[in-house]
Protein backbone atom coordinates (compact mmCIF):
# COMPACT_ATOMS: atom_id res chain seq x y z
CA UNK A 1 0.00 0.00 0.00
CA UNK A 2 1.34 3.45 -0.85
CA UNK A 3 2.54 5.51 2.06
CA UNK A 4 -0.04 8.25 2.66
CA UNK A 5 0.50 9.23 6.26
CA UNK A 6 4.09 9.91 7.21
CA UNK A 7 5.44 13.02 5.54
CA UNK A 8 8.46 12.81 3.32
CA UNK A 9 10.89 15.51 2.39
CA UNK A 10 10.04 15.31 -1.26
CA UNK A 11 7.21 16.67 -3.36
CA UNK A 12 4.70 15.94 -4.69
CA UNK A 13 3.31 14.45 -1.50
CA UNK A 14 -0.05 12.75 -0.89
CA UNK A 15 -1.72 13.03 2.53
CA UNK A 16 -5.19 12.33 3.92
CA UNK A 17 -7.61 15.10 4.90
CA UNK A 18 -10.39 13.62 7.03
CA UNK A 19 -11.71 10.23 5.95
CA UNK A 20 -12.87 11.38 2.51
CA UNK A 21 -10.06 13.49 1.13
CA UNK A 22 -6.56 13.20 -0.28
CA UNK A 23 -4.35 16.23 -0.71
CA UNK A 24 -1.64 16.24 -3.37
CA UNK A 25 0.87 18.94 -2.40
CA UNK A 26 3.45 20.23 -4.85
CA UNK A 27 5.32 22.47 -2.39
CA UNK A 28 5.15 23.78 1.14
CA UNK A 29 5.76 27.36 0.07
CA UNK A 30 4.11 29.33 -2.66
CA UNK A 31 5.78 29.26 -6.05
CA UNK A 32 4.48 29.82 -9.55
CA UNK A 33 5.41 26.30 -10.74
CA UNK A 34 3.73 24.64 -7.74
CA UNK A 35 0.54 26.65 -8.29
CA UNK A 36 0.62 25.80 -12.00
CA UNK A 37 1.05 22.11 -11.13
CA UNK A 38 -1.90 22.14 -8.72
CA UNK A 39 -4.20 23.70 -11.32
CA UNK A 40 -3.13 21.36 -14.11
CA UNK A 41 -3.35 18.27 -11.91
CA UNK A 42 -6.87 19.27 -10.86
CA UNK A 43 -7.91 19.56 -14.51
CA UNK A 44 -6.38 16.15 -15.28
CA UNK A 45 -8.28 14.45 -12.45
CA UNK A 46 -11.52 16.14 -13.45
CA UNK A 47 -11.04 15.04 -17.07
CA UNK A 48 -10.74 11.41 -15.97
CA UNK A 49 -14.06 11.50 -14.04
CA UNK A 50 -13.04 8.51 -11.93
CA UNK A 51 -15.97 6.78 -10.22
CA UNK A 52 -16.20 7.72 -6.54
CA UNK A 53 -14.53 11.14 -6.84
CA UNK A 54 -16.95 13.81 -5.64
CA UNK A 55 -15.01 17.01 -6.16
CA UNK A 56 -11.58 18.33 -6.98
CA UNK A 57 -10.31 21.70 -5.77
CA UNK A 58 -7.03 23.55 -5.50
CA UNK A 59 -5.36 25.61 -2.83
CA UNK A 60 -2.20 27.67 -3.47
CA UNK A 61 0.11 24.73 -4.13
CA UNK A 62 -2.08 21.62 -3.73
CA UNK A 63 -4.81 19.67 -5.43
CA UNK A 64 -7.54 18.32 -3.16
CA UNK A 65 -9.64 15.29 -4.07
CA UNK A 66 -12.80 14.56 -2.10
CA UNK A 67 -14.24 11.12 -2.66
CA UNK A 68 -16.61 8.54 -1.21
CA UNK A 69 -14.38 6.19 0.81
CA UNK A 70 -17.10 3.53 0.79
CA UNK A 71 -16.86 3.28 -2.99
CA UNK A 72 -13.24 4.15 -3.65
CA UNK A 73 -10.62 3.13 -1.12
CA UNK A 74 -7.66 5.26 -0.13
CA UNK A 75 -5.04 2.82 -1.38
CA UNK A 76 -6.60 2.55 -4.83
CA UNK A 77 -7.05 6.29 -5.23
CA UNK A 78 -3.60 7.02 -3.84
CA UNK A 79 -1.97 4.57 -6.28
CA UNK A 80 -3.97 6.09 -9.09
CA UNK A 81 -2.86 9.62 -8.18
CA UNK A 82 0.75 8.50 -7.91
CA UNK A 83 0.71 7.02 -11.39
CA UNK A 84 -0.98 10.13 -12.77
CA UNK A 85 1.70 12.27 -11.11
CA UNK A 86 4.36 10.34 -13.01
CA UNK A 87 2.88 10.98 -16.45
CA UNK A 88 4.41 14.45 -16.80
CA UNK A 89 6.26 17.29 -15.08
CA UNK A 90 3.23 19.08 -13.66
CA UNK A 91 5.24 22.15 -12.64
CA UNK A 92 5.69 22.89 -16.36
CA UNK A 93 2.11 22.18 -17.40
CA UNK A 94 -0.02 24.61 -19.37
CA UNK A 95 -2.20 27.06 -17.46
CA UNK A 96 -5.97 26.45 -17.61
CA UNK A 97 -7.70 27.41 -20.88
CA UNK A 98 -10.14 30.31 -21.16
CA UNK A 99 -8.20 32.56 -18.83
CA UNK A 100 -9.37 36.14 -18.58
CA UNK A 101 -7.88 39.49 -17.59
CA UNK A 102 -10.01 41.70 -15.30
CA UNK A 103 -9.05 45.37 -15.18
CA UNK A 104 -10.60 46.57 -11.93
CA UNK A 105 -11.07 50.22 -10.86
CA UNK A 106 -9.68 50.79 -7.38
CA UNK A 107 -9.34 53.67 -4.91
CA UNK A 108 -5.91 53.54 -3.25
CA UNK A 109 -5.70 55.04 0.21
CA UNK A 110 -8.07 57.80 1.45
CA UNK A 111 -10.68 57.04 4.13
CA UNK A 112 -11.83 54.15 1.95
CA UNK A 113 -8.56 52.23 2.39
CA UNK A 114 -6.89 53.57 5.51
CA UNK A 115 -3.81 51.32 5.61
CA UNK A 116 -2.38 52.26 2.22
CA UNK A 117 0.26 54.68 3.54
CA UNK A 118 1.36 52.27 6.23
CA UNK A 119 1.67 49.39 3.75
CA UNK A 120 3.67 51.53 1.31
CA UNK A 121 5.99 52.51 4.12
CA UNK A 122 6.52 48.88 5.18
CA UNK A 123 7.25 48.07 1.53
CA UNK A 124 9.79 50.92 1.46
CA UNK A 125 7.90 52.88 -1.22
CA UNK A 126 6.50 56.40 -1.48
CA UNK A 127 2.73 56.61 -1.98
CA UNK A 128 3.32 57.46 -5.64
CA UNK A 129 5.71 54.56 -6.15
CA UNK A 130 3.32 52.18 -4.43
CA UNK A 131 0.44 53.13 -6.73
CA UNK A 132 2.72 52.89 -9.76
CA UNK A 133 3.88 49.44 -8.67
CA UNK A 134 0.37 48.16 -7.90
CA UNK A 135 -1.22 49.46 -11.12
CA UNK A 136 1.62 48.08 -13.24
CA UNK A 137 1.32 44.61 -11.72
CA UNK A 138 -0.78 41.91 -13.33
CA UNK A 139 -1.07 39.22 -10.65
CA UNK A 140 -2.70 35.89 -11.42
CA UNK A 141 -5.54 34.31 -9.42
CA UNK A 142 -3.62 31.55 -7.64
CA UNK A 143 -6.60 30.08 -5.85
CA UNK A 144 -10.16 30.87 -4.83
CA UNK A 145 -10.76 30.19 -1.18
CA UNK A 146 -11.45 31.03 2.43
CA UNK A 147 -14.74 32.72 1.45
CA UNK A 148 -16.91 32.21 -1.66
CA UNK A 149 -15.29 33.54 -4.83
CA UNK A 150 -12.41 35.16 -2.94
CA UNK A 151 -9.21 35.34 -5.01
CA UNK A 152 -5.67 35.04 -3.73
CA UNK A 153 -3.57 36.70 -6.43
CA UNK A 154 0.16 36.95 -6.94
CA UNK A 155 2.89 37.25 -6.92
CA UNK A 156 3.76 40.91 -6.58
CA UNK A 157 7.37 42.09 -6.65
CA UNK A 158 9.64 41.27 -3.70
CA UNK A 159 9.13 44.76 -2.22
CA UNK A 160 5.61 43.60 -1.29
CA UNK A 161 6.85 40.68 0.78
CA UNK A 162 5.41 42.36 3.86
CA UNK A 163 4.13 40.34 6.80
CA UNK A 164 0.54 40.18 7.99
CA UNK A 165 -0.15 42.42 10.98
CA UNK A 166 -0.05 40.69 14.33
CA UNK A 167 -3.23 42.53 15.38
CA UNK A 168 -6.35 41.93 13.33
CA UNK A 169 -8.36 44.72 11.70
CA UNK A 170 -11.86 44.00 13.05
CA UNK A 171 -13.67 44.57 9.78
CA UNK A 172 -12.83 45.51 6.21
CA UNK A 173 -15.72 45.81 3.74
CA UNK A 174 -16.64 43.71 0.70
CA UNK A 175 -14.49 44.69 -2.28
CA UNK A 176 -11.55 45.67 -0.07
CA UNK A 177 -8.12 45.19 -1.64
CA UNK A 178 -5.64 43.90 0.92
CA UNK A 179 -1.95 43.04 0.71
CA UNK A 180 0.60 40.80 2.45
CA UNK A 181 3.32 38.28 1.52
CA UNK A 182 3.46 39.38 -2.16
CA UNK A 183 -0.24 38.64 -2.60
CA UNK A 184 -3.37 40.72 -3.16
CA UNK A 185 -6.86 39.66 -2.11
CA UNK A 186 -10.15 41.29 -2.98
CA UNK A 187 -12.49 40.37 -0.12
CA UNK A 188 -15.77 38.77 -1.12
CA UNK A 189 -17.50 39.69 2.17
CA UNK A 190 -16.85 41.94 5.16
CA UNK A 191 -14.06 40.23 7.09
CA UNK A 192 -11.75 40.48 10.05
CA UNK A 193 -8.21 40.27 8.75
CA UNK A 194 -4.51 40.58 9.43
CA UNK A 195 -3.85 41.79 5.87
CA UNK A 196 -3.52 45.54 5.29
CA UNK A 197 -6.42 47.34 3.63
CA UNK A 198 -4.80 49.39 0.84
CA UNK A 199 -7.52 49.80 -1.77
CA UNK A 200 -11.27 49.72 -2.25
CA UNK A 201 -13.11 48.36 -5.27
CA UNK A 202 -16.79 47.89 -6.13
CA UNK A 203 -15.97 44.45 -7.54
CA UNK A 204 -18.14 41.69 -6.10
CA UNK A 205 -16.31 38.35 -6.18
CA UNK A 206 -19.41 36.40 -5.12
CA UNK A 207 -22.79 37.05 -6.76
CA UNK A 208 -25.10 34.30 -5.48
CA UNK A 209 -28.08 35.36 -7.62
CA UNK A 210 -26.13 35.71 -10.87
CA UNK A 211 -25.76 33.16 -13.65
CA UNK A 212 -22.04 33.04 -12.87
CA UNK A 213 -21.96 33.40 -9.08
CA UNK A 214 -18.18 33.17 -8.84
CA UNK A 215 -16.66 36.03 -10.83
CA UNK A 216 -13.05 34.84 -10.95
CA UNK A 217 -11.36 31.51 -11.64
CA UNK A 218 -7.85 30.31 -10.83
CA UNK A 219 -5.59 31.28 -13.71
CA UNK A 220 -7.40 34.56 -14.43
CA UNK A 221 -5.33 37.72 -14.14
CA UNK A 222 -6.23 41.04 -12.59
CA UNK A 223 -4.87 44.54 -12.87
CA UNK A 224 -5.91 47.67 -11.04
CA UNK A 225 -6.82 51.09 -12.41
CA UNK A 226 -6.49 53.96 -9.93
CA UNK A 227 -9.67 56.01 -9.56
CA UNK A 228 -10.96 58.70 -7.19
CA UNK A 229 -13.43 58.08 -4.37
CA UNK A 230 -16.02 60.08 -6.35
CA UNK A 231 -15.62 57.77 -9.33
CA UNK A 232 -16.03 54.69 -7.13
CA UNK A 233 -19.26 56.18 -5.75
CA UNK A 234 -20.47 56.77 -9.28
CA UNK A 235 -19.68 53.15 -10.24
CA UNK A 236 -21.50 51.90 -7.15
CA UNK A 237 -24.55 53.99 -8.03
CA UNK A 238 -24.66 52.94 -11.69
CA UNK A 239 -23.51 49.33 -11.70
CA UNK A 240 -25.90 46.69 -10.43
CA UNK A 241 -24.03 43.70 -11.85
CA UNK A 242 -21.26 43.52 -9.28
CA UNK A 243 -18.63 44.00 -11.98
CA UNK A 244 -17.54 47.22 -10.28
CA UNK A 245 -16.67 48.92 -13.56
CA UNK A 246 -14.15 46.24 -14.52
CA UNK A 247 -13.25 45.51 -18.15
CA UNK A 248 -12.78 41.87 -19.06
CA UNK A 249 -10.77 40.42 -21.94
CA UNK A 250 -9.95 36.84 -22.80
CA UNK A 251 -6.23 36.05 -22.59
CA UNK A 252 -4.93 34.50 -25.81
CA UNK B 1 -52.20 29.38 -2.66
CA UNK B 2 -49.71 26.91 -1.30
CA UNK B 3 -49.45 26.05 2.37
CA UNK B 4 -47.34 28.39 4.40
CA UNK B 5 -45.52 28.35 7.68
CA UNK B 6 -45.95 31.62 9.59
CA UNK B 7 -43.25 32.67 12.03
CA UNK B 8 -44.67 34.69 14.92
CA UNK B 9 -41.57 34.64 17.06
CA UNK B 10 -38.10 33.21 16.50
CA UNK B 11 -34.99 32.64 18.57
CA UNK B 12 -31.85 34.50 17.47
CA UNK B 13 -30.79 31.85 14.99
CA UNK B 14 -33.62 29.96 13.35
CA UNK B 15 -32.66 29.19 9.76
CA UNK B 16 -33.76 27.06 6.83
CA UNK B 17 -31.34 24.14 6.42
CA UNK B 18 -30.98 21.16 4.14
CA UNK B 19 -27.92 19.14 3.13
CA UNK B 20 -26.15 22.23 1.81
CA UNK B 21 -24.10 22.74 -1.33
CA UNK B 22 -21.38 20.13 -1.79
CA UNK B 23 -18.90 20.48 -4.62
CA UNK B 24 -18.05 24.19 -4.41
CA UNK B 25 -14.91 23.98 -2.29
CA UNK B 26 -12.84 25.11 -5.29
CA UNK B 27 -15.01 28.22 -5.46
CA UNK B 28 -14.40 29.00 -1.79
CA UNK B 29 -17.84 27.93 -0.58
CA UNK B 30 -18.06 25.39 2.24
CA UNK B 31 -20.91 22.89 2.02
CA UNK B 32 -22.96 24.36 4.85
CA UNK B 33 -26.30 22.69 5.53
CA UNK B 34 -27.73 21.32 8.77
CA UNK B 35 -25.26 21.47 11.65
CA UNK B 36 -26.59 18.07 12.79
CA UNK B 37 -27.22 15.99 9.64
CA UNK B 38 -28.42 13.05 11.77
CA UNK B 39 -31.35 15.18 12.95
CA UNK B 40 -32.18 15.93 9.32
CA UNK B 41 -32.26 12.20 8.53
CA UNK B 42 -34.36 11.43 11.62
CA UNK B 43 -36.94 14.06 10.69
CA UNK B 44 -37.15 12.73 7.16
CA UNK B 45 -37.65 9.20 8.49
CA UNK B 46 -40.42 10.29 10.88
CA UNK B 47 -42.33 11.99 8.05
CA UNK B 48 -41.34 9.31 5.51
CA UNK B 49 -40.04 11.90 3.08
CA UNK B 50 -36.71 12.43 1.33
CA UNK B 51 -33.78 13.53 3.50
CA UNK B 52 -33.15 16.24 0.91
CA UNK B 53 -36.19 18.22 2.18
CA UNK B 54 -35.40 21.48 3.95
CA UNK B 55 -36.33 22.00 7.61
CA UNK B 56 -35.90 24.71 10.25
CA UNK B 57 -32.80 24.58 12.39
CA UNK B 58 -33.13 26.28 15.78
CA UNK B 59 -29.96 27.14 17.69
CA UNK B 60 -30.64 27.05 21.42
CA UNK B 61 -34.11 28.56 21.19
CA UNK B 62 -37.13 27.81 19.02
CA UNK B 63 -40.01 30.15 18.31
CA UNK B 64 -43.74 30.43 17.78
CA UNK B 65 -45.14 28.94 14.58
CA UNK B 66 -48.46 28.55 12.78
CA UNK B 67 -49.60 26.85 9.57
CA UNK B 68 -52.10 28.19 7.08
CA UNK B 69 -53.35 24.60 6.54
CA UNK B 70 -53.14 21.33 8.48
CA UNK B 71 -49.53 20.17 8.27
CA UNK B 72 -47.52 17.22 9.51
CA UNK B 73 -44.51 18.17 11.57
CA UNK B 74 -41.64 16.32 13.22
CA UNK B 75 -39.28 17.48 15.97
CA UNK B 76 -35.70 16.16 16.17
CA UNK B 77 -32.21 17.08 17.29
CA UNK B 78 -31.57 18.78 20.62
CA UNK B 79 -34.74 18.32 22.71
CA UNK B 80 -36.62 21.57 23.34
CA UNK B 81 -39.73 22.42 25.32
CA UNK B 82 -42.57 22.19 22.80
CA UNK B 83 -46.33 22.56 22.89
CA UNK B 84 -49.27 22.87 20.53
CA UNK B 85 -51.95 25.27 21.82
CA UNK B 86 -50.55 24.89 25.30
CA UNK B 87 -50.31 21.09 25.38
CA UNK B 88 -46.86 19.59 25.63
CA UNK B 89 -45.81 17.50 22.65
CA UNK B 90 -43.20 14.76 22.51
CA UNK B 91 -39.77 15.40 20.92
CA UNK B 92 -38.36 12.88 18.40
CA UNK B 93 -41.85 12.36 17.05
CA UNK B 94 -44.24 13.44 14.32
CA UNK B 95 -47.46 15.35 15.01
CA UNK B 96 -50.31 17.04 13.18
CA UNK B 97 -50.36 20.81 13.45
CA UNK B 98 -53.80 22.03 12.43
CA UNK B 99 -54.34 25.31 10.66
CA UNK B 100 -54.40 28.16 13.16
CA UNK B 101 -52.94 26.18 16.07
CA UNK B 102 -49.89 27.65 17.74
CA UNK B 103 -46.71 25.58 17.96
CA UNK B 104 -44.48 26.97 20.68
CA UNK B 105 -40.87 25.76 20.85
CA UNK B 106 -38.80 27.02 23.76
CA UNK B 107 -35.24 26.55 24.95
CA UNK B 108 -33.14 23.42 24.52
CA UNK B 109 -33.11 21.07 27.47
CA UNK B 110 -30.00 19.23 26.20
CA UNK B 111 -27.75 19.80 23.19
CA UNK B 112 -27.75 22.92 21.02
CA UNK B 113 -29.56 22.50 17.70
CA UNK B 114 -33.22 21.45 17.45
CA UNK B 115 -35.09 20.87 14.18
CA UNK B 116 -38.65 21.46 13.04
CA UNK B 117 -39.49 19.39 9.96
CA UNK B 118 -42.58 20.01 7.86
CA UNK B 119 -44.51 17.61 5.67
CA UNK B 120 -43.48 18.43 2.10
CA UNK B 121 -40.46 20.37 3.33
CA UNK B 122 -39.75 24.08 3.20
CA UNK B 123 -40.02 25.10 -0.45
CA UNK B 124 -38.23 28.43 -0.63
CA UNK B 125 -36.30 29.29 -3.81
CA UNK B 126 -33.05 27.41 -4.22
CA UNK B 127 -29.79 29.33 -4.54
CA UNK B 128 -26.84 27.39 -6.01
CA UNK B 129 -28.87 24.21 -5.77
CA UNK B 130 -29.97 24.35 -2.14
CA UNK B 131 -32.23 26.20 0.27
CA UNK B 132 -29.89 26.19 3.26
CA UNK B 133 -29.03 29.56 4.75
CA UNK B 134 -25.24 30.00 4.68
CA UNK B 135 -24.83 32.97 6.98
CA UNK B 136 -21.06 33.18 6.61
CA UNK B 137 -21.45 33.47 2.82
CA UNK B 138 -24.31 35.94 3.07
CA UNK B 139 -26.87 33.53 1.62
CA UNK B 140 -30.22 33.54 3.41
CA UNK B 141 -30.72 34.94 6.91
CA UNK B 142 -32.08 34.11 10.32
CA UNK B 143 -35.89 34.02 10.30
CA UNK B 144 -37.84 36.89 11.85
CA UNK B 145 -41.38 37.42 13.13
CA UNK B 146 -43.75 37.93 10.22
CA UNK B 147 -41.80 35.69 7.82
CA UNK B 148 -43.89 33.24 5.84
CA UNK B 149 -42.31 30.21 4.21
CA UNK B 150 -43.93 28.18 1.42
CA UNK B 151 -44.11 24.41 1.89
CA UNK B 152 -43.93 21.66 -0.72
CA UNK B 153 -46.75 19.20 -1.41
CA UNK B 154 -47.28 16.46 1.12
CA UNK B 155 -49.28 13.39 0.05
CA UNK B 156 -48.96 11.50 3.33
CA UNK B 157 -51.14 11.65 6.44
CA UNK B 158 -49.29 9.50 8.96
CA UNK B 159 -48.40 11.19 12.26
CA UNK B 160 -47.85 10.07 15.84
CA UNK B 161 -44.61 8.20 15.03
CA UNK B 162 -41.46 8.19 17.09
CA UNK B 163 -37.90 6.86 17.01
CA UNK B 164 -34.98 6.44 19.37
CA UNK B 165 -32.51 9.21 18.53
CA UNK B 166 -28.90 8.41 17.84
CA UNK B 167 -27.14 9.27 21.15
CA UNK B 168 -25.17 12.50 20.71
CA UNK B 169 -26.31 15.04 23.31
CA UNK B 170 -24.13 14.05 26.27
CA UNK B 171 -20.65 14.63 24.84
CA UNK B 172 -18.28 11.73 25.45
CA UNK B 173 -15.71 10.17 23.19
CA UNK B 174 -15.13 11.74 19.78
CA UNK B 175 -13.02 9.80 17.31
CA UNK B 176 -10.56 11.60 15.04
CA UNK B 177 -8.21 10.55 12.27
CA UNK B 178 -4.72 11.83 11.58
CA UNK B 179 -4.65 14.55 8.98
CA UNK B 180 -2.07 16.11 6.69
CA UNK B 181 -0.63 18.23 9.51
CA UNK B 182 -0.88 15.87 12.48
CA UNK B 183 2.84 15.13 12.11
CA UNK B 184 3.58 18.76 13.00
CA UNK B 185 2.52 17.96 16.57
CA UNK B 186 4.94 16.09 18.80
CA UNK B 187 3.84 12.62 19.95
CA UNK B 188 3.53 13.83 23.57
CA UNK B 189 1.34 16.72 22.41
CA UNK B 190 -1.00 14.36 20.58
CA UNK B 191 -1.05 12.09 23.62
CA UNK B 192 -1.91 14.96 25.97
CA UNK B 193 -4.62 16.10 23.54
CA UNK B 194 -6.25 12.68 23.89
CA UNK B 195 -6.01 12.81 27.68
CA UNK B 196 -7.60 16.25 28.03
CA UNK B 197 -11.25 16.94 28.83
CA UNK B 198 -12.73 19.71 26.65
CA UNK B 199 -15.84 21.78 26.95
CA UNK B 200 -17.40 23.65 24.08
CA UNK B 201 -17.20 27.42 24.37
CA UNK B 202 -20.73 28.88 24.42
CA UNK B 203 -19.77 31.42 21.71
CA UNK B 204 -19.55 28.77 19.00
CA UNK B 205 -21.61 29.04 15.84
CA UNK B 206 -22.18 27.19 12.59
CA UNK B 207 -18.63 28.00 11.47
CA UNK B 208 -16.87 26.34 14.34
CA UNK B 209 -16.69 25.41 18.00
CA UNK B 210 -13.91 26.66 20.24
CA UNK B 211 -12.93 24.15 22.91
CA UNK B 212 -12.00 25.16 26.45
CA UNK B 213 -9.70 23.09 28.60
CA UNK B 214 -7.31 23.26 31.53
CA UNK B 215 -3.60 22.94 30.91
CA UNK B 216 -0.85 24.28 28.70
CA UNK B 217 -1.65 25.41 25.13
CA UNK B 218 -1.27 22.90 22.31
CA UNK B 219 1.33 23.97 19.77
CA UNK B 220 2.72 22.60 16.54
CA UNK B 221 6.29 23.08 15.46
CA UNK B 222 6.61 25.92 12.94
CA UNK B 223 3.06 26.97 13.71
CA UNK B 224 3.32 30.45 12.20
CA UNK B 225 4.80 29.59 8.83
CA UNK B 226 2.26 27.09 7.49
CA UNK B 227 0.92 27.71 4.03
CA UNK B 228 -2.85 28.18 3.96
CA UNK B 229 -4.41 24.83 3.04
CA UNK B 230 -7.78 23.15 2.37
CA UNK B 231 -10.17 22.77 5.32
CA UNK B 232 -12.91 20.18 5.71
CA UNK B 233 -15.63 20.17 8.41
CA UNK B 234 -14.42 18.27 11.44
CA UNK B 235 -10.86 19.55 11.12
CA UNK B 236 -9.47 20.56 14.51
CA UNK B 237 -7.26 23.61 14.00
CA UNK B 238 -4.97 24.89 16.69
CA UNK B 239 -5.29 28.66 16.78
CA UNK B 240 -2.44 31.01 17.68
CA UNK B 241 -3.11 30.82 21.41
CA UNK B 242 -3.02 27.00 21.38
CA UNK B 243 -6.77 26.48 21.70
CA UNK B 244 -8.45 23.84 19.54
CA UNK B 245 -11.23 24.93 17.24
CA UNK B 246 -13.42 22.30 15.54
CA UNK B 247 -14.56 23.48 12.13
CA UNK B 248 -18.24 23.02 11.31
CA UNK B 249 -20.40 23.14 8.13
CA UNK B 250 -20.07 26.89 7.48
CA UNK B 251 -16.31 27.01 8.00
CA UNK B 252 -13.95 28.87 5.71
CA UNK B 253 -12.53 26.63 2.94
CA UNK B 254 -8.84 27.28 3.59
CA UNK B 255 -6.83 28.12 6.66
CA UNK B 256 -3.29 28.57 7.85
CA UNK B 257 -3.55 27.18 11.38
CA UNK B 258 -2.16 23.67 11.79
CA UNK B 259 -4.66 20.86 12.25
CA UNK B 260 -4.09 18.14 14.79
CA UNK B 261 -6.68 15.81 13.28
CA UNK B 262 -10.19 15.53 11.84
CA UNK B 263 -13.35 14.43 13.66
CA UNK B 264 -14.98 11.53 11.81
CA UNK B 265 -18.40 12.39 10.31
CA UNK B 266 -20.23 9.90 12.57
CA UNK B 267 -19.00 11.69 15.70
CA UNK B 268 -19.20 15.30 14.50
CA UNK B 269 -22.82 15.67 15.73
CA UNK B 270 -21.51 15.01 19.26
CA UNK B 271 -19.36 18.13 18.96
CA UNK B 272 -22.15 20.13 17.30
CA UNK B 273 -24.61 19.16 20.04
CA UNK B 274 -22.23 19.54 23.02
CA UNK B 275 -24.19 21.85 25.30
CA UNK B 276 -23.07 23.67 28.44
CA UNK B 277 -21.24 21.50 30.95
CA UNK B 278 -20.85 18.56 28.59
CA UNK B 279 -17.36 17.07 28.34
CA UNK B 280 -15.71 15.95 25.10
CA UNK B 281 -12.66 13.72 24.76
CA UNK B 282 -10.79 12.85 21.59
CA UNK B 283 -9.32 9.56 20.50
CA UNK B 284 -7.17 9.04 17.42
CA UNK B 285 -8.21 5.98 15.43
CA UNK B 286 -6.69 4.48 12.31
CA UNK B 287 -8.12 5.33 8.91
CA UNK B 288 -9.41 1.80 8.11
CA UNK B 289 -11.25 1.69 11.45
CA UNK B 290 -12.69 5.16 10.80
CA UNK B 291 -13.98 4.05 7.43
CA UNK B 292 -15.59 0.98 8.97
CA UNK B 293 -17.32 3.25 11.53
CA UNK B 294 -18.42 5.48 8.65
CA UNK B 295 -19.82 2.49 6.79
CA UNK B 296 -21.91 1.51 9.81
CA UNK B 297 -23.01 5.12 10.36
CA UNK B 298 -24.27 5.47 6.78
CA UNK B 299 -26.05 2.11 7.08
CA UNK B 300 -27.70 3.20 10.34
CA UNK B 301 -29.00 6.39 8.74
CA UNK B 302 -30.30 4.43 5.76
CA UNK B 303 -32.21 2.12 8.10
CA UNK B 304 -33.84 4.93 10.12
CA UNK B 305 -37.19 4.76 8.26
CA UNK B 306 -37.48 1.09 9.31
CA UNK B 307 -37.04 1.96 12.99
CA UNK B 308 -39.90 4.39 13.47
CA UNK B 309 -42.88 3.15 15.45
CA UNK B 310 -46.21 4.53 16.67
CA UNK B 311 -46.04 6.61 19.83
CA UNK B 312 -49.23 5.17 21.27
CA UNK B 313 -48.09 1.56 21.24
CA UNK B 314 -44.91 2.31 23.08
CA UNK B 315 -45.21 1.51 26.80
CA UNK B 316 -42.35 3.95 27.45
CA UNK B 317 -44.65 6.75 26.33
CA UNK B 318 -47.53 5.77 28.65
CA UNK B 319 -46.58 8.52 31.05
CA UNK B 320 -47.08 11.10 28.32
CA UNK B 321 -50.35 9.50 27.38
CA UNK B 322 -51.55 9.80 30.96
CA UNK B 323 -50.47 13.40 31.20
CA UNK B 324 -52.56 14.24 28.16
CA UNK B 325 -55.62 12.60 29.68
CA UNK B 326 -55.13 14.55 32.87
CA UNK B 327 -54.56 17.86 31.14
CA UNK B 328 -56.72 17.55 28.10
CA UNK B 329 -59.54 15.53 29.63
CA UNK B 330 -60.50 13.77 26.44
CA UNK B 331 -57.64 12.03 24.73
CA UNK B 332 -59.29 11.45 21.38
CA UNK B 333 -59.53 15.15 20.68
CA UNK B 334 -55.79 15.53 20.76
CA UNK B 335 -54.28 12.18 19.93
CA UNK B 336 -52.94 13.56 16.69
CA UNK B 337 -50.50 15.52 18.76
CA UNK B 338 -48.91 12.57 20.47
Amino acid sequence: MPQIDAPTASFPRIAPVGIAGLLVSFADRLSEPANRAALAFRAAIEAEALDGIEEVATSLTSTFVRFDPLHLDHATLSRHLESLLKTQDWTRAELPGGRRHFRIPCVFGTDMAPQFDEAAQVAGLSAQEAIASLTAARPRVLTIGFAPGQPYTGELGPEWDIPRQTALTPRVPEGALVVAIRQLIIFSAPTQTGWRHIGQTAFRCFRPEAEEPFALRPGDEISLRAISPAELERIRAEDQTGQGGADVEVIR
Amino acid sequence: MSRQLIIHRAGPQVTVQDRGRPGLLGQGLSQGGAADPVALAEGAALLRQPASHAALEMAGMGGSFEMTEDTRIALTGAPMQASIDGQAVVWNASHLLRAGERLEIGAVTRGLYGYLHLGGGVATETVLGARAAHLAAGMGRALRPGDRLPLGDDTRAEVGMTLDPEPRFAGGLVRITRSMQTHLFAAEMLERFQNTAFKRDARGNRMGARLEFEGAPFAASGQLSILSEVIVPGDIQMTGDGTPFVLLPECQTTGGYPRIGTVIPADLPRVVQAGPGVTLRFEVIDLPDAIEVHRRHIATLAKLPATIRPLLRDPAQMQDLLSYQLIGGVISAHDDHL
